[in-house]
C-alpha cells in the first residue's frame, strides 16, 4: 500500500480521482455507498447479540470493593471474615495484584487493586469472587480496611499548590506532564493586529454514559495456564498485553475474545480496572469468573473528558484574518495518568488544521488530582479548546462588525498544504460545509427574522482520521485484514477491528465486497478473537475506517487477482484482460458466455487449497508529522474530518432553559461508504455535543461522586432532542479508502460553541462555561443586565 | 424465601422456584437465560430491561419476578414469530435505530407497546412514550425513524389483511 499513497507534495489536488478501485455507478452490484443495515443489526434487535454481562450466567460472580477516601494509605486490610464466608471462593487484595499497568507505556502507574494507597473514592482496593451476587455483596461488606488519610485536591489548582502532597512519586509538582510550543511568532503577530482579546474558558468534566455498563467474563484453565477474557472493550489488543503483563503469563496464554459491546466513546479505549480484576480473580479460582459493575461503577471508573480550563489570546485583523492564537490549557486529570499525555497534546496540536493562522502557542498541563482518572472521549482533546477558539472568533466578528461565516472563510487553508507542524492536509471539504449550512439553514434571512428569545449560532471544527503514529513502535503495519476462501466458495473476512456499535465490521465487509464485485451478502465475517484473527490496535482516534478499510480493499485487491489468474487460466487469457461482472468471469470486451464464480474458485483451490490473500496499511513516516516539539508525534493524521453546524435555540426568558430547535450539520467523511451508518455517526456525536453544551456534568462532594446515575447525571432524552439536517460532503481523500475520512467524531466539537454562539444572539450573554444549565446561564444574564443598566447610568 | 413462581415468558408457560425478592429482569436473565433484556443502569433510569407484562410495557429491574405471577410476560426474544423479524424489529435493522445495540431491546418493547394501542402516532407522541428510554448513540433520530416506519408496515399489513 505505501507507495500508493499521496502526499501534498506531490502536488495531489483534494478533488483528484480516487486511485483504482473507485466505486462505479455503473456496475450491477454495489456495495459502497450503498445504505446497507449493520450486517449484526439482526442479532441487535432480536435479542441475540451477547454482551459480556450476557455470558457465563453460572459462572462464578465477581465484585469490587471501592476505597472511601479520596486519598489515604491503606494501613491494612483484614479478607479473614469475608474469605470464611461460605460460598466465597477467593478474595484478592492489592497484594495479590501487584503488576502496575496503564494505556501509555510511559504511565503505567495505575494497580487492578489498589496498591498501599487510594488516590480518587471509589477505586478499589479488594476484590470477591463468589457462588452468587447476593454472597459477593455480602462477602464485600465484610471486609475490613483502615486508611490513613492523606491530604486530597479536587481542583487542578489546589493540586499545583506548592504544598500540595504529591499522588504519585515520579510525578512532581502533581504534573502528568507539561506541554510547550510556539509555531510562528505570537507575540509579534498579536503587536501588528487590529484586535487582540483574551478571555477564560471553563468546561466542566463529563462521562461517556455508554449504555452498557462495564463488564467482563474471564476462564481460566489451571491445567494448560491460559486465559480466555470476553471483556467490553474497544482496545481487545491492548487488554491482550495488559493481561499477560499484570497476571504474568506469556501473550501466548492469553485468548481475547471481544463480544458485542455496548458503546464505548472513548472510555474503553484503554483496559480498565474491572477487566484486570476479573482476570486475577478468574486465575485464583482456577475458573470463570463473571464480573459486571453498576452503574455507579462505571462512572466512577470514569476516563471521561477533563475539568478544562482555556485561556485564549487571539489577534484578527479589521478584515477578519486571523493573526496569532495563542492557548493555555489545563485539565484536571483525575488520579492516574490514563490518556492524559495524549489529551493535553491533542488540546494543542488540534488548534491547527482547521485554519491558517500565521503564529500559534500553546501551554499545556495535565494535572493529578483525587477525582476518578479522566480518559479520552469522543473528540479527544479538541472539543474544550475548539468550544473556546470558536467562541471566541464569534465574539472578534462581532466587535469588528463582521459575519462569522466570512471570517471563517477569510482564514481557510489553501490545499493541499502541511500545517505548522508539518501534517499534510489533502482533502478539505470546509468551504463547502461552510456554503451548505449557511444556505440551507436560511442564516441571513433568518437571523434578520429572529423572533424575541430566539438565537442562530454557527461554528466548524475537524478530527483526526486515525493517529498517524502508533502507541506501541513495533514496525508492523498500522492495520492487517486476511481474508479466507475455501472449498465452499465463502469469503470470510479476518479484522482484529472493535465494532462497539459504529459498525466497522460492516465497513470491512462492504469495502471486500466492493473491490472483489461482489454482494455485501456474500462476505462473510470474523472479528477480535485473538487466536483466529489479526491484531489490531483497536476503535480509537477514529483510525478504523481509514486504517482498517484501506488494509480491507489491499487484501481484496490481492484476492482479487487470484481470482482472475484462476479465470485467466480457465479462458486462456491474460489476468489483466478477466472481468467480472458479480456472476460471470470473462475476457474484457469478449462475447464469451463466461465461467462462473464457483469453477473460478474450484480453478484457485488446485493445489494451492484454503487460499488466505493479506492485506495491510501503514502510515508512511512522510504523513506522521514534523518533530518541532517535544510530543509533536499526537495530532498527526492521514486526513482531516472537517464539520460546520449551524444552530437554532429558543431561551425560556422566565427558567433562562435553552431549547434547541433545529441543527444544520455539513461534515466532509471524504466519502460516505455507508451513508445510513454515516448518518448515525453524525447525528450521534452533535447530540452527545448537546449533551454536554447544554446539561451533562459530573459532580463531586469532597470527592464523593454525586451524579453517579443517569437522573443526576443529565443525559437528554428524546423529548428534548431536536431534528437535525445533515449534508455529508465528500471531499474524496486521496489516500483514505474509496476517498472516506472520519465520520464519528468531527461533528461533536462544533456543536457546543455553535450552541453558546446562539445563547449570545438569545439574550446577548456570551457564555464561557459549559454545561449552559438554566442556572449558570440565570446568574449570567442577571449579571448582564446589571451590566447593561449600570453602562447605560454611568452614559 | 423461596417459593414457585407461575407465568406465561414469550408464549411458554412456566413454573420456576424463585426467590421472593428476585427482580424480574434478575429472574428473566439468570432463570430464563434470556439475556437480551439488559440492565443499563442502578435502577429505573434508562429504559433497556423494558418488557411486556400482559401487554403493557414495564421496567423489569424495577418489578420483583413473583408481583408478575399469572401474567404474560414478552421480551425481545418473543417478537420473532417463525424466524420473522417483527415490524419493530425489521424497521430498528432497517432504519438503523440500533447501532450499539445495548438499549435496543428496551426501545423495541417501548414502541411494541406504544403501536399495539397507537398505530398512528404522531412523532411527539413517540417521544412521550420513549422518552424514558435512553440511547447514547443515535440522537434518537433513526430511533423515531424506526418507529414510524415500523407503523407503516402494521399499517400496511392491515390494510392487506382488510
Amino acid at each position: 500500500m505505501t507507495d500508493e499513497l499521496q502526499h501534498p507534495r506531490d502536488s495531489v489536488t483534494p478533488n483528484d480521482p480516487q486511485p483504482d478501485p473507485s466505486p462505479d455507478p455503473e456496475r450491477k452490484v454495489r456495495s459502497v455507498g450503498e445504505r446497507l443495515p449493520l450486517i449484526d443489526g439482526p442479532d441487535k434487535v432480536t435479542g441475540r447479540a451477547k454482551y459480556a454481562g450476557d455470558l457465563a450466567q453460572d459462572a462464578l460472580v465477581g465484585r469490587i470493593l471501592h476505597g472511601r477516601y479520596s486519598h489515604a494509605e491503606i494501613v491494612s486490610i483484614d479478607t479473614t471474615e469475608a474469605a470464611a464466608l461460605p460460598g466465597v471462593v477467593c478474595v484478592l487484595t492489592g497484594e495479590d495484584t501487584t503488576q502496575p499497568y496503564g494505556i501509555l507505556p510511559i504511565a503505567m502507574l495505575e494497580y487492578p487493586l489498589a496498591n498501599g494507597r487510594v488516590r480518587y473514592r471509589g477505586e478499589p482496593v479488594a476484590a470477591v469472587a463468589a457462588i452468587d451476587a447476593a454472597t459477593a455483596a455480602k462477602a464485600i461488606s465484610l471486609i475490613k480496611v483502615e486508611y490513613n488519610e492523606l491530604p486530597a485536591y479536587y481542583t487542578a489548582e489546589e493540586a499545583r499548590a506548592p504544598d500540595a502532597v504529591q499522588l504519585h512519586e515520579s510525578r512532581a509538582g502533581n504534573q502528568e506532564r507539561d506541554v510547550h510550543f510556539e509555531l510562528g511568532d505570537t507575540e509579534a503577530e498579536f503587536a501588528n493586529s487590529d484586535l487582540v482579546v483574551e478571555e477564560s474558558y471553563q468546561c466542566a468534566e463529563v462521562n461517556q454514559v455508554h449504555m452498557e455498563p462495564n463488564a467482563a467474563v474471564a476462564e481460566f484453565d489451571p491445567i494448560r495456564q491460559h486465559l480466555t477474557i470476553w471483556p467490553s472493550t474497544q482496545v481487545p489488543f491492548y487488554g491482550h498485553l495488559i493481561f499477560a503483563r499484570c497476571l504474568g503469563l506469556e501473550k501466548g496464554q492469553v485468548r481475547v475474545i471481544k463480544p458485542f459491546v455496548g458503546g464505548g466513546f472513548g472510555a474503553r479505549t484503554e483496559t480498565l480496572h474491572h477487566e484486570v480484576i476479573c482476570a486475577h480473580l478468574a486465575k485464583a479460582t482456577g475458573s470463570t469468573v463473571r464480573l459486571t459493575t453498576s452503574r455507579e461503577e462505571t462512572f466512577i471508573t470514569h476516563r471521561g473528558r477533563p475539568e478544562t480550563q482555556v485561556n485564549l489570546k487571539m489577534g484578527m485583523n479589521k478584515d477578519g484574518k486571523l493573526t496569532g492564537l495563542a492557548s493555555e490549557v489545563v485539565q484536571r486529570g483525575g488520579g492516574y495518568p490514563s490518556y492524559g499525555i495524549v489529551t493535553i497534546l491533542y488540546a494543542g496540536t488540534l488548534m491547527y488544521g482547521i485554519y491558517d493562522i500565521p503564529a500559534v502557542k500553546y501551554d499545556g498541563y495535565r494535572i493529578l488530582t483525587n477525582t476518578p482518572p479522566c480518559g479520552a472521549f469522543r473528540g479527544h482533546g479538541t472539543v474544550n479548546v475548539r468550544f473556546a477558539i470558536e467562541n471566541l472568533m464569534d465574539r472578534m466578528s462581532e466587535e469588528l462588525g463582521l459575519d462569522p461565516f466570512e471570517v471563517r472563510r477569510k482564514n481557510l487553508l489553501v490545499t493541499p498544504t502541511y500545517t505548522a507542524n508539518d501534517i499534510m492536509v489533502n482533502s478539505y471539504g470546509l468551504p463547502e460545509c461552510l456554503d451548505w449550512v449557511q444556505k440551507e439553514s436560511n442564516w441571513d434571512e433568518r437571523i434578520k427574522n429572529l423572533a424575541p428569545n430566539k438565537g442562530l449560532g454557527m461554528a466548524c471544527a475537524h478530527y483526526v482520521s486515525g493517529a498517524a503514529k502508533p502507541v506501541h513502535w513495533t514496525g508492523e503495519p498500522h492495520a492487517v485484514v486476511n481474508l479466507k476462501l475455501d472449498f465452499d466458495g465463502a469469503i470470510t473476512a479476518l479484522t482484529g477491528a472493535a465494532d462497539i456499535g459504529q459498525g466497522s465490521s460492516t465497513m470491512v465487509v462492504q469495502c471486500v465486497a466492493e473491490t472483489l464485485n461482489l454482494d455485501a451478502s456474500q462476505i462473510k465475517l470474523m472479528a477480535n478473537d485473538s487466536d483466529h484473527t489479526p491484531k489490531d490496535n483497536g476503535s480509537y482516534s477514529s483510525r478504523v475506517t481509514y486504517m482498517v478499510g484501506n488494509a480491507a480493499l489491499d487484501a481484496a485487491r490481492s484476492m482479487r487477482q487470484i481470482l482472475a489468474e484462476a479465470a485467466a487460466t480457465l479462458l486462456d487469457a491474460k489476468s489483466e484482460d478477466i472481468e467480472f461482472d458479480g456472476t460471470l468471469f470473462r475476457v474484457a470486451g469478449s462475447q464469451d458466455p463466461g465461467i462462473e464464480y464457483m469453477d473460478v474458485v474450484v480453478e484457485a483451490l488446485k493445489d494451492e487449497g484454503t487460499i488466505t490473500a493479506k492485506g495491510t496499511f501503514s502510515t508512511p513516516v512522510s504523513a506522521q508529522g514534523g518533530r518541532k516539539f517535544r510530543g509533536s508525534a499526537v495530532g498527526p493524521t492521514m486526513g482531516f474530518s472537517y464539520s460546520a453546524e449551524v444552530v437554532e435555540i429558543t431561551v425560556d426568558p422566565d427558567t433562562s432553559q435553552v431549547t434547541v430547535d433545529n441543527i444544520w450539520i455539513a461534515h466532509d467523511l471524504g466519502f460516505a461508504l455507508n451513508p445510513l451508518s454515516c448518518e448515525g455517526q453524525i447525528q450521534g456525536s452533535a447530540w452527545m455535543g448537546m449533551g454536554q453544551a447544554l446539561s451533562e456534568e459530573t459532580r463531586y462532594h469532597n470527592g464523593l461522586l454525586i451524579s453517579g446515575n443517569m437522573l443526576d447525571y443529565r443525559v437528554p432524552t428524546m423529548v428534548e432532542s431536536p431534528p437535525m439536517d445533515i449534508k455529508m460532503v465528500e471531499s474524496i481523500d486521496p489516500n483514505g479508502p474509496y476517498g472516506a475520512k472520519e465520520a464519528g467524531e468531527g461533528s461533536l466539537p462544533s456543536f457546543i460553541p455553535a450552541l453558546a454562539n446562539a445563547v449570545r444572539m438569545a439574550t446577548g450573554v456570551r457564555m464561557t462555561e459549559t454545561p449552559i444549565t438554566p442556572d449558570r446561564l440565570h446568574e449570567a444574564r442577571a449579571r448582564y443586565e446589571r451590566e447593561q443598566a449600570n453602562n447605560v447610568a454611568a452614559e | 424465601m423461596n417459593s414457585v413462581l407461575q407465568m406465561t415468558v414469550n408464549g411458554r408457560p412456566r413454573a420456576d422456584v424463585v426467590a421472593d425478592n428476585m427482580l424480574l429482569v434478575d429472574y428473566l436473565r439468570e432463570v430464563c437465560g434470556l439475556t437480551g433484556t439488559k440492565i443499563g443502569c442502578d435502577g429505573g433510569e434508562c429504559g433497556a430491561c423494558t418488557i411486556l407484562a400482559d401487554g403493557g410495557a414495564r421496567l423489569s429491574c424495577l418489578t420483583l419476578a413473583h408481583s408478575c405471577a399469572g401474567q404474560v410476560i414478552e421480551t425481545v426474544e418473543g417478537q420473532a414469530t417463525r424466524g420473522e423479524l417483527s415490524a419493530v424489529q425489521s424497521s430498528f435493522h432497517e432504519k438503523l435505530g440500533s447501532q450499539c445495540g445495548y438499549c435496543t431491546p428496551g426501545m423495541i418493547m417501548t414502541s411494541e407497546s406504544l403501536l399495539r394501542t397507537n398505530t398512528n402516532p404522531t412523532e411527539d407522541e413517540i417521544r412521550e412514550a420513549l422518552g424514558g428510554n435512553i440511547c447514547r448513540c443515535t440522537g434518537y433520530i433513526k430511533i423515531i425513524e424506526s418507529v414510524q416506519a415500523a407503523a407503516e408496515i402494521i399499517n400496511a399489513s392491515r390494510e392487506a389483511a382488510e
